[in-house]
């Protein structure tokens, strides 16, 4: 779709109306193409902000002229025009699907052999129910129940409008604007994401799933979560979804930012099956991700689980700074990469407080001319003494055009601590996979069986109904790769 | 009509004649035991029976139930009803048995259009059957043979065997690696298993597992071929004059 001229001037209008504040509202569907200063403001001026965020995403604009794309990742694409790319369009519905029948086959198999039941398909695939009021009715059922506990699950732009000294307070507080190229540019253009508030001493009763989320769909490609959970609290949460998910934008740059105090436990997990293009790799999504978690408290924990199959380029280290004394810190991790996929992702822990604990489990698994690279840093810096790190990192290897790589940091500024770093390699084997065929099992499902084996220290983390999915998704990722 | 036979059967591998014209011919409610000394073939056999990629025949035919194998892949093999249980089973680090006799059971029930087993009646049926083999439920709960005893190892192939209740078992050197205890256990798991409706062919270097596992037929393989043919009474020949003297007379 191509930005009217009338955009353009609407755009214009913005920018130099701003000093007296924003009076007229706009209907375009979409900002113009490329990024400047007036875009930002564009973005901000559509979503009503108040004035201390306008000057945050230009300051994070301004501080992203100023730096250079990371280049130190084992992935390779070619470099990205940030001025063809449209960074506001207006949430769209999707064309509404009168019947299953009206769906693309191939999505179909997908969701069939993933088990999604007919009437999450139905949904998945936007066909107009009933159901999918149903789904609304729910969400707010389960907003009205969360809302008696005190807990805030919103969107942030509406938690900017309805909470906005939370989100003044803690926005950016655990990854800065200037952190990194990509989060210093989603800082300045985020659309969406979800918000999430725990009060003092409440253990969130449910599961938090973005599926229950209003609005959801149109959150866009430069994401932006925010979790706060006070003292003495736990929370769930849990992203993305198995279901194939395509969409017109090849980059995606979502932060994250979570914050524990004392005693709080914040469980993050993320099942991520973006499209990950053809055989070639071309057409598939640019998942480059900031993900940071802070346990401010003493005693806090935050726990990252990530189920990773989808998108062309993955780039994406979930990390852990442990401040609190007795903090800790977990990263559980499965990167599937086929094809012509390229993965790089780890974590980084970083010890501060005295006795704080992390443990990475991490399990790639390459398939095709994939490239899966683990790339994770442990530090442990002078204070935190009686700390301890333990790292597991395997790969498996289909075949043998792919590769996998690991590329472990460590950086021990104290004597009284104690990292340990175990890595393997491995492959399936043909005795593996004839012994399977010769029980009845066909190769797909030996494939599936021996790697859902492999990952199965991962799987057992996330939540029941996310783990039985997610086995049948790597299974899925795989298919054609052996045999 | 035979439940298993094997017409002139010829192999090659790396260009090395292994198979050299094999026929046998087995019948329901038969044991059959090919006995013969390290190279003479065994493994060759049993692998090229089920099907495994690298070992199919240059010219003859196999068919199981009058069906032939020539275009069945393994896992199709495996459905209709052949089993193969392996001298060396394999390790499946992360699998639980359970799930993995669960998925086999279900895939040959599948094969037969028989009602799938959920969780519940298969965790159950796997136990009773178990508790005959000497399986301890713990031993289901682990990976697939991972950190299993020889013993262990030998137990759960005929408790898989005992669960998919196939036509035609071949035993590849089952007593390979077993003490005296440990191979009375297997041997009653697999006696407990003949019946007039399958058929179990017993591939073995040594006479000591057909004192527990007592065949109808004993075969003697040499070079690729049977050379010899005859009654339980040929296993003790070659438990008395070994191979060689077999050999050189045919």
């Amino acid at each position: 779709m191509v930005a009217t001229q009338e955009t353009i001037d609407k755009v214009k209008e913005v920018s130099s109306t701003y000093k007296y504040g924003f009076v007229t509202d706009l209907e375009a569907e979409k900002a113009p193409l490329g990024l400047s200063e007036d875009i930002v403001k564009f973005i901000s001026h559509k979503k009503k902000e108040p004035k201390w965020l306008l000057e945050w995403r230009l300051k994070a604009y301004k501080k992203w002229l100023s730096m250079e794309a990371p280049n130190w990742a084992m992935v390779d694409f070619p470099k990205i025009n940030f001025q063809d790319i449209y960074y506001y369009s207006a949430p769209k519905t999707k064309p509404k699907l009168n019947s299953l029948d009206e769906v693309d086959p191939e999505l179909l198999r997908t969701y069939e052999k993933l088990g999604i039941p007919i009437k999450e398909q139905e949904v998945l695939a936007g066909v107009a129910v009933d159901y999918v009021f149903d789904s609304v009715s729910v969400a707010t059922t389960f907003r009205e129940k969360l809302a008696e506990e005190g807990i805030i699950f919103c969107p942030i732009s509406e938690a900017v409008q309805s909470h906005p000294d939370l989100v003044k307070k803690y926005i950016g507080s655990v990854i800065p604007i200037s952190d990194n190229y990509y989060a210093a540019l989603n800082s300045a253009v985020f659309t969406d994401g979800s918000f999430v508030y725990i009060p003092k001493g409440v253990k969130c009763p449910m599961e938090l799933s973005t599926y229950f989320r209003i609005n959801e769909q149109n959150s866009g490609q430069f994401e932006r979560t925010l979790i706060i959970a006070e003292d003495n609290t736990y929370v769930s949460y849990l992203e993305g979804c198995t279901a194939p998910q395509r969409d017109e934008n090849q980059l995606h740059a979502a932060v994250v930012e979570l914050v524990a105090m004392n005693n709080a436990e914040i469980k993050y997990s993320t099942v991520q099956n973006w499209y990950p293009g053809d055989k070639d790799g071309r057409g598939g999504i640019y998942n480059f991700v900031t993900k940071r978690g802070n346990c401010l408290g003493k005693k806090s924990k935050i726990s990252w689980t990530q189920v990773e199959t989808g998108s062309a380029i993955t780039w994406k280290y979930p990390s852990c700074v442990l401040k609190g004394d007795d903090s800790v810190g977990e990263f559980y991790s499965v990167a599937v990469a086929n094809n012509a996929q390229q993965a790089d992702t780890g974590t980084k822990m970083i010890h501060i407080g005295k006795n704080t604990k992390s443990t990475i489990i991490s399990k790639g698994i390459s398939a095709g001319k994939a490239q899966n690279t683990y790339r994770g840093q442990v530090q442990i810096q002078k204070n935190a003494k009686g700390s301890r790190n333990f790292t597991q990192c395997d790969s498996l290897l289909i075949g043998d055009k792919c590769g996998a790589h690991t590329v472990p940091y460590i950086n021990q500024f104290t004597p009284h601590a104690r990292v340990e770093h175990e890595a393997t390699t491995s492959k399936i084997s043909e005795d593996q996979l004839f012994y399977c065929l010769q029980r009845g099992l066909d190769t797909e499902q030996a494939t599936s069986l021996i790697v859902n084996g492999f990952c199965k220290e991962v799987m057992k983390e996330l939540p029941m109904e996310f783990a039985v999915e997610a086995q049948k998704l790597i299974g899925i990722s795989l298919e054609g790769s052996v045999g | 009509m035979p439940l298993l036979e094997i017409k002139n059967a010829k192999l090659k591998l790396d260009d090395k004649d292994i198979l050299k014209g094999l026929s046998l011919s087995v019948n329901s409610g038969e044991v059959h035991a090919i006995m013969g000394p390290n190279g003479s073939g065994k493994s060759t056999l049993s692998y090229m029976l089920a099907g495994r990629d690298g070992y199919e025949l240059e010219s003859g035919e196999v068919f199981l139930e009058g069906q032939s194998l020539s275009d069945m892949e393994a896992d199709k093999r495996a459905r209709s009803g052949l089993f193969l249980a392996f001298q060396y089973p394999v390790e499946l680090p992360g699998v639980g048995g359970m799930s993995f006799l669960r998925e086999a059971v279900n895939s040959r029930r599948k094969f037969l259009g028989e009602e799938e087993l959920d969780h519940l009646a298969f965790v159950k049926e796997a136990r009773k059957v178990a508790s005959k083999m000497f399986v301890k439920d713990e031993m289901l709960k682990r990976a697939v043979n991972v950190g299993f005893s020889g013993g262990e190892k030998k137990r759960f192939e005929i408790l898989q065997m005992a669960m998919l209740m196939p036509k035609v078992s071949i035993l590849d050197e089952t007593d390979s690696g077993l003490d005296v205890d440990a191979l009375k256990i297997v041997s009653d798991g697999v006696n407990e298993q003949r019946n007039e409706e399958n058929a179990i062919v017993v591939i073995t270097h040594y006479q000591r597992l057909l004192d527990y596992i007592v065949p109808d037929f004993v075969h003697i393989l040499s070079d690729g071929n049977i050379i010899k043919s005859g009654g339980p009474e040929l296993a003790l020949e070659v438990e008395k004059n070994g191979y060689v003297g077999l050999i050189n007379a045919a």
